[in-house]
């Protein structure tokens, strides 16, 4: 896929758009479906990680689109088995990374991710506002915008008493670079937190 | 000797036994831990997920306060931050454009010199070698080592232990008069940062990791990482439920064990944190002659 | 004086739409000592060449300039023609307008004055062309054949059969090379040493071939027809000749748990040891690195109970030289092994076994005897799961290319596989199925259709052993890359085709050319895949890329069909481009002061020392000398030369000098035109 493949300063086709801004090449798979082997999640996903390159490969905005909305994309942790096997050295996880910023961009995340980018934005707020991770602030946030009220309520005393739980956050005095950091980045197209 | 330390949010939180342990052996081994001047945290899954400049400025002001602060090595326990740290670190260095990006993000010209250890390499490097005589109770365990994926992928970049079957842990717990088993499930994903979000997931992965432990007899798994814990420990009832089974195998960091070795007050190395008691079924002399050992850490429910 | 034609070729429109051929022609009959000058639309066609002939007849020419293409294409035409009209050839020179003027620029006036630079140029050297004459070099009918395996042993046949002599080396202690090792092949299912071994046995009989076997080459100097060998015959421990293949000493000899490489690990053999039973020679060897005399000092148990008294402790290596007249390179190939495959267990599991080792298990003269058993614990394998493209077409692991034979022999294992244990479940999982040949998709539809082995379409991310079964993680692709798990009783890799060890040193060794993943290259891929860029060397079988049976019996007798060319004739006419001392100095000797610094710098090994005498027989002074047989021409003692004593017949210094004088006196000669 070229630069030559774009259309008024947009890349063409997600696939272009994965090449460009990642160095992901799509283009790459033969689709043999190891990293689908390995995948601890394929059989929890919508597509498995060699389904989404296949659809990638084609081009189809409809195809695109699913990819977009996928539980997928979302529940894909990270865990870099695909990459460690791929014979052929596709970075999937650099392209997941990218699916998921571009599907919060365009606001085409899956219903059921709902609870994970929850969570994820609860944790960056907790450390955009503190510097550091307050769990019991992440927990409360979470439960707040999940509505999963009853969530391990039963594990918080158990937790305070075996002391895993701070009930004040710890702040840095880096606080006013730690927020300079959140907006410059998040002016870059990446999704800010809150 | 002095090492920058970066514990990272959840030594400092839900899992303060890591860090009590990990701070304990270092200094048996005479290491000072010194902590990262005013760090923040990494921004871990939640950042590389939603924000890509993000993920990257995060770990570089904890590169760039460790830099300022002199450090050359820095020891990070969690394999989360260790593999955030490792990445970042590596990005920045393959990338002068981004490199010089990142830095004006973080008000900080980053040099990316100080070498960056996980806990393993920690022990290996600068404990191992100074405890040797002063291992007094033999942790003479069937264990099974668990490094889960982060310490030890992406392999390109962290150039870690072997890329399948990683073998450094094994051959501390062989130090300290441990037996670590051959098992199939070392590296496989424990569900890391799903663990709130999406928690029967993790219960099935953590689950089948603990499954495959017990199948081989393992008396305990052995963890260097803070979610691997969480997830294998606290999420124990999960992974029960998942695996339609009942498991009472205890996990231990590494320090942990390490601790218990050396003779360290258990309550030192925090093992009453712990959701899953760590109680023994056998006397360590029997766990060591009994081998290959049944499975009787697992009861069907 | 000179008498110069000068003929511009038009190439059609290649040369004339861009360079302006009449001009050119015109400027060059003002050069001096250019007596004719014309432009044409093809030279090389026949009246073209008649052209040059009447030219040459009728202006009385010394020497010939044809400005038209490439020499590479038609130099031997013009030099013929102009032989044909009474030139001697090697006065008839091309400049090349084409490639390297019309063909890189634009229409235009500079483009035309380039044209006529680089006539200009070839004319100066014309001026100073001298006759020569092509060096004839005898040639030793004998080939070299390297290696014994079927290519090795096909093309050694059929070099001997066409009535000339043969050395063939072989590295191990036997022929037959990996074909000896399997046990079917595909796609008729004959028995692989049923077909082969009489193939052997005429190798060995053939009075027209001399084996070299547990023998390795040393080195190979010379050139086409010319070469000289030198063999290494390693020490066998045993004197071949009073050995008569009666096998007590291997039935006596106490070490007996080596893994056996016939076996490929799988079976074991003892320290004094023939490879299988039909081995050619049906001698033994004495493997030091496991003798118990070798490694103790104390045993000698062989010797005693050997009848003919054929054991020899203080064997030495020894060389044996030859002179021959072609190479047939035939090494072979080699597959990896499962501890290549970190995913797969490191090779570890003992029940996770690579292709070879499944055939010995399926031969009849293997470790099971046919019978397919786990190594592991010789059970029968209920499950068997066979993965194809294992590290072939995996840039990660470092190996690109397709291994081309194991999509076939994976079918013919399952096959076998589900002959052989009745109600097994067959498994192969595979990226795609190459099956071009003849007979060949047949074949694997028959695995399919008739014999129930059933394809799985996705690569195997790992596996693991978990009490006593292998957990085979794959994918079906076809089903939307759904995530397939087997519980399997063992595990067959189809584990890439790779280049021998050694290839790269024995490639130097014979100074030809190989690829990057060590196979040797071919001169031209599609025109030229037998022959090396050694004129002389050629290639036969899986040594040069990864290859089945046929294909390989195909190459080794395209093979041996060129050495026999080559030695249909009794002589081999070579251009006399070759350097030459210079003698002409008075009193008659060479100008030469014998520094011999281009003897250590010839690369053909072609300078030789000669001693100058008096008449009275008293030695004057050792010079150097040019053994036209060996010199390539390729100038290197030239340029090493501190006192310009060679030179390089038809590239003379005075003309190499002449030719850049002329470019550089461009603007004088151009402005007098």
């Amino acid at each position: 896929m070229s630069t030559e493949a774009r259309h008024n300063g947009i890349p063409a086709t997600l696939a272009d758009g994965i090449l460009e801004n990642t160095g992901v090449p799509v283009a790459k798979c033969y689709q043999c479906g190891k990293c689908s082997a390995g995948c601890p999640l394929a059989a929890d996903m919508d597509y498995p990680p060699s389904l989404i390159l296949r659809m990638l490969q084609t081009g189809d905005a409809g195809l695109e689109e699913k990819v977009l909305r996928s539980y997928t994309i979302w529940v894909c942790l990270t865990c870099e088995t695909c990459i460690a096997r791929c014979p052929m050295e596709i970075e999937i996880p650099k392209m997941m990374d990218y699916l998921r910023q571009e599907s919060l961009r365009r606001g085409t995340t899956n219903p059921r991710a709902r609870d994970i980018i929850r969570f994820h934005r609860s944790f960056l707020d907790s450390i955009k506002f503190t510097g550091r991770l307050y769990e019991m602030g992440l927990v409360v946030d979470y439960k707040a915008r999940s509505l999963h009220l009853l969530q391990d309520v039963h594990l918080a005393p158990k937790m305070y008493l075996k002391g895993h739980l701070h009930i004040l956050p710890e702040l840095i005095k880096g606080l006013p670079l730690m927020r300079r950091i959140f907006s410059k980045t998040s002016r870059r197209g990446g999704e800010a937190a809150g | 000797m002095k090492l920058g330390f970066y514990p990272g949010c959840s030594l400092e939180g839900s899992a303060r036994e890591y860090a009590e342990s990990v701070i304990a052996v270092a200094g048996e081994a005479g290491v000072d831990l010194e902590q990262v001047p005013d760090w923040n945290c990494c921004g871990a899954t939640a950042a590389h997920n939603m924000n890509r400049n993000l993920s990257l400025a995060l770990p570089a002001r904890i590169l760039a306060k460790a830099e300022a602060a002199g450090m050359k090595e820095i020891v990070v326990p969690c394999a989360a931050c260790y593999n955030r740290l490792s990445v970042t670190r590596h990005e920045l260095l393959e990338n002068e454009s981004l490199r010089r990006e990142i830095s004006a993000t973080i008000e900080y010209d980053l040099r990316c010199d100080a070498e960056i250890l996980n806990v393993l390499q920690m022990l290996d490097r600068h404990v191992m070698p100074a405890i040797g005589d002063k291992i007094r109770v033999p942790f003479a365990r069937r264990v099974a080592c668990y490094y889960g994926c982060l310490l030890v992928r992406p392999h390109k970049i962290l150039k870690f232990d072997r890329l399948e079957d990683p073998q450094s842990m094994d051959a501390i717990i062989r130090k300290i008069g441990g037996d670590p088993l051959d098992w199939a499930f070392k590296t496989e994903c424990c569900g890391a940062g799903l663990s709130v979000s999406a928690t029967p997931l993790v219960g099935k992965l953590s689950g089948r990791i603990l499954d495959d432990a017990s199948i081989r007899g393992a008396e305990a798994v052995i963890v260097a990482c803070p979610m691997c814990h969480s997830n294998l420990d606290m999420r124990r009832p999960h992974c029960d439920k998942a695996m339609k089974k009942h498991y009472t195998m205890p996990v231990l960091y590494i320090t942990q064990a390490i601790g218990l070795a050396l003779g360290i007050d258990p309550k030192t190395l925090g093992l009453h944190r712990h959701m899953v008691p760590v109680k023994f079924e056998k006397h360590p002399a029997d766990a060591a002659s009994a081998r290959p050992a049944p499975p009787d850490a697992v009861k069907e429910v | 004086m000179s008498r110069i034609g000068v003929f511009i070729c038009h190439c059609g429109e290649n040369i004339g739409a861009t360079v302006d051929c009449e001009r050119v022609a015109r400027a060059c009959a003002g050069i001096p000592g250019v007596v004719h000058s014309v432009d044409y639309k093809y030279m090389c066609s026949d009246p073209g060449q008649n052209m040059i002939k009447d030219a040459i007849r009728d202006h009385n020419l010394t020497g010939v300039v044809v400005g038209a293409c490439s020499p590479r294409m038609h130099e031997p035409t013009f030099r013929r023609a102009c032989e044909e009209a009474g030139l001697n050839p090697f006065l008839c020179e091309m400049a090349n307008i084409r490639e390297h003027c019309s063909w890189v620029h634009e229409k235009s006036e500079v483009t035309t004055e380039k044209a006529i630079d680089l006539v200009r140029v070839i004319v100066e050297k014309v001026r100073r062309n001298k006759p020569l004459f092509p060096i004839k070099v005898p040639v030793t009918k004998t080939a070299l054949v390297l290696g014994g395996g079927i290519a090795g042993i096909q093309a050694a046949l059929d070099i001997a059969n066409a009535g000339h002599k043969v050395i063939m080396v072989e590295r191990s202690p036997s022929i037959g090379g990996h074909m000896s090792q399997l046990s079917e092949t595909f796609p008729t299912l004959d028995c692989s040493q049923c077909i082969l071994t009489p193939r052997m046995v005429e190798v060995a009989r053939h009075p027209n071939i001399t084996l070299h076997t547990y023998s390795e080459i040393e080195s190979l100097d010379g050139f086409i027809g010319n070469f000289k060998v030198k063999i290494r015959k390693k020490a066998r421990s045993v004197d071949e000749k009073l050995c008569t293949g009666c096998g007590l000493c291997t039935q006596k000899c106490p070490t007996k748990k080596i893994p056996s490489e016939f076996d490929a690990g799988l079976g074991m053999r003892s320290a004094i040891y023939v490879p299988f039973p039909q081995a050619v020679p049906n001698k033994p060897v004495i493997d030091r690195l496991h003798c118990t005399f070798f490694l103790k000092g104390k045993c000698r148990l062989c010797e005693k109970v050997c009848p003919t008294q054929a054991i020899r402790f203080d064997q030495e290596d020894t060389i044996v030289e030859a002179d021959i007249g072609a190479v047939v390179l035939a090494t072979g190939f080699d597959i990896k092994h499962a501890d290549f495959f970190p995913e797969y267990g490191y090779g570890a599991y003992k029940d996770v076994i690579d292709g070879l080792q499944f055939e010995r298990l399926a031969s009849a003269s293997g470790p099971t005897l046919g019978e397919i058993r786990r190594p592991s614990d010789g059970r029968k394998p209920e499950t068997v799961v066979f993965i194809a493209c294992a590290g072939s077409r995996d840039p990660a692991k470092g190996i690109e290319y397709c291994s081309k034979i194991c999509c076939m022999y994976t079918a013919k294992h399952a096959m076998l596989y589900r002959h052989k244990v009745h109600g097994g479940k067959a498994y192969i999982f595979y990226m795609d199925i190459r099956a071009g040949g003849k007979m060949y998709e047949e074949f694997v539809r028959r695995a399919i259709e008739e014999d129930g082995v059933r394809y799985v379409r996705g690569r195997v991310s790992r596996v693991y052993e978990r009490e006593g079964k292998l957990i085979v993680q794959g994918a079906d692709t076809l089903l939307g890359a759904q995530p397939v798990e087997i519980e399997a009783d063992m595990v067959v890799l189809a584990t890439a085709a790779v280049a021998n060890d050694g290839a790269e040193e024995l490639a130097q060794k014979m100074h030809v050319s190989y690829d990057a993943y060590k196979f040797f290259a071919e001169a031209h891929p599609k025109l030229k895949p037998v022959e090396t860029n050694t004129a002389g060397i050629f290639l036969a079988g899986a040594c040069q890329a990864p290859k089945d049976i046929p294909e390989s019996v195909a190459q080794a007798s395209g093979a041996a069909a060129k050495v026999s060319a080559l030695f249909s004739q009794d002589e081999l006419t070579r251009e006399p481009v070759i350097a030459v001392v210079n003698r002409c100095a008075p009193p008659l000797y060479s100008t030469c002061v014998g520094c011999f610094l281009c003897q250590a710098a010839c690369p053909y090994q072609a300078i030789e020392k000669e001693e100058i005498r008096a008449r009275d027989g008293n030695l004057i002074k050792t010079v150097a000398k040019v053994n036209p047989g060996l010199c390539q021409g390729c100038g290197t003692c030239v340029a090493v030369c501190r006192t310009k004593a060679i030179d390089l017949q038809g590239f003379s210094n005075e003309q190499v000098f002449a030719e850049v004088m002329a470019l550089l006196n461009r603007s004088e000669a151009n402005a007098g035109i």
